[in-house]
């Protein structure tokens, strides 16, 4: 069973770099290790937290893009959790939110199309005369 | 520092959506709470019967035509969410239902990853 999540986490902002490029690439090699596969990486930047967590008051956010089961989740969120600089974080199944929204763009446009043919018929028959007058006066 | 010095610029619109609250004991219909009468987007109001025209409230996901409700976009979730941190009821902002419903759990995503505050303003 393939789904796909979001997992956007928040580690400590005094972090560097390289040891940030580590841990992302530790939790690529997890999620491969589970049969999933990571979609995107989505490096955030550092931002300030709505809240005093873990006495910061700002961190640095990603976003993970992936697919796999529910059990590559579990491992993750295992992970993330001993894991010392990361001090938030989220999943969120997005798969079926996906669908809707695509289900809903193509509505819009069948809809588009059907509209806009007449449309372009409406608006030629004024432009036409428009142009003609400042050419007669 | 951008964001923070536009949020609370956003923020005084809240209270003129609050202000038919107070027109409630005069108004005859007070179900139909809108923009009030002073802020007057909505029209000339009606003679006879009713003092204060209220403009009917829409939602503004339906008329924008915003498919997707998400945790990320805290900014558009910001709007919904007054100064101390709570959800703003449906019957103030004129959200419908589904939309209510979608724009709830979005917030309290948000919340849950320090996007949005539970209490009080962003610090």
């Amino acid at each position: 069973m393939n789904r796909t999540y979001e997992l956007m986490f928040i580690v400590r902002p005094d972090m560097a770099d390289e040891d940030l490029e580590k841990l992302i690439s530790n939790l690529e090699s997890t999620v491969t290790a589970a049969a999933g596969s990571i979609k995107s990486v989505d490096r955030m930047g550092k931002r300030r937290l709505a809240y005093v967590v873990r006495k910061f008051r700002e961190g640095i956010y990603i976003l993970l893009t992936i697919e796999g089961a529910g059990s590559v989740v579990h491992e993750l969120e295992r992970r993330l959790r001993v894991t010392e600089p990361v001090i938030k974080f989220l999943t969120v199944r997005i798969d079926e939110e996906q669908k809707r929204l695509e289900k809903i763009k193509k509505l819009r446009d069948a809809k588009k199309k059907v509209s806009a043919q007449p449309a372009a018929v409406a608006e030629e028959a004024p432009a036409a005369p428009a142009a003609e007058t400042p050419a007669t006066a | 520092m951008t964001d923070e010095t536009k949020a609370p610029s956003e923020r005084p619109e809240r209270p003129a959506g609050d202000g038919p609250r107070e027109f409630r004991p005069s108004g005859d219909r007070p179900r139909f709470g809108g923009g009030g009468g002073r802020s007057g987007p909505g029209g000339p109001p009606r003679e006879g019967g009713r003092k204060f025209f209220r403009r009917k409230k829409v939602c503004k996901f339906c008329t924008e035509k915003i498919a997707d409700i998400n945790y990320k976009d805290y900014r558009l979730l910001g709007q919904f969410v007054a100064e101390s941190g709570k959800i703003v009821p449906r019957r103030l902002t004129g959200v419908c239902s589904p939309h209510q419903h979608r724009l709830a759990s979005a917030i309290k995503q948000a919340r849950n990853i320090a996007l949005l505050p539970f209490a009080g303003r962003a610090s």
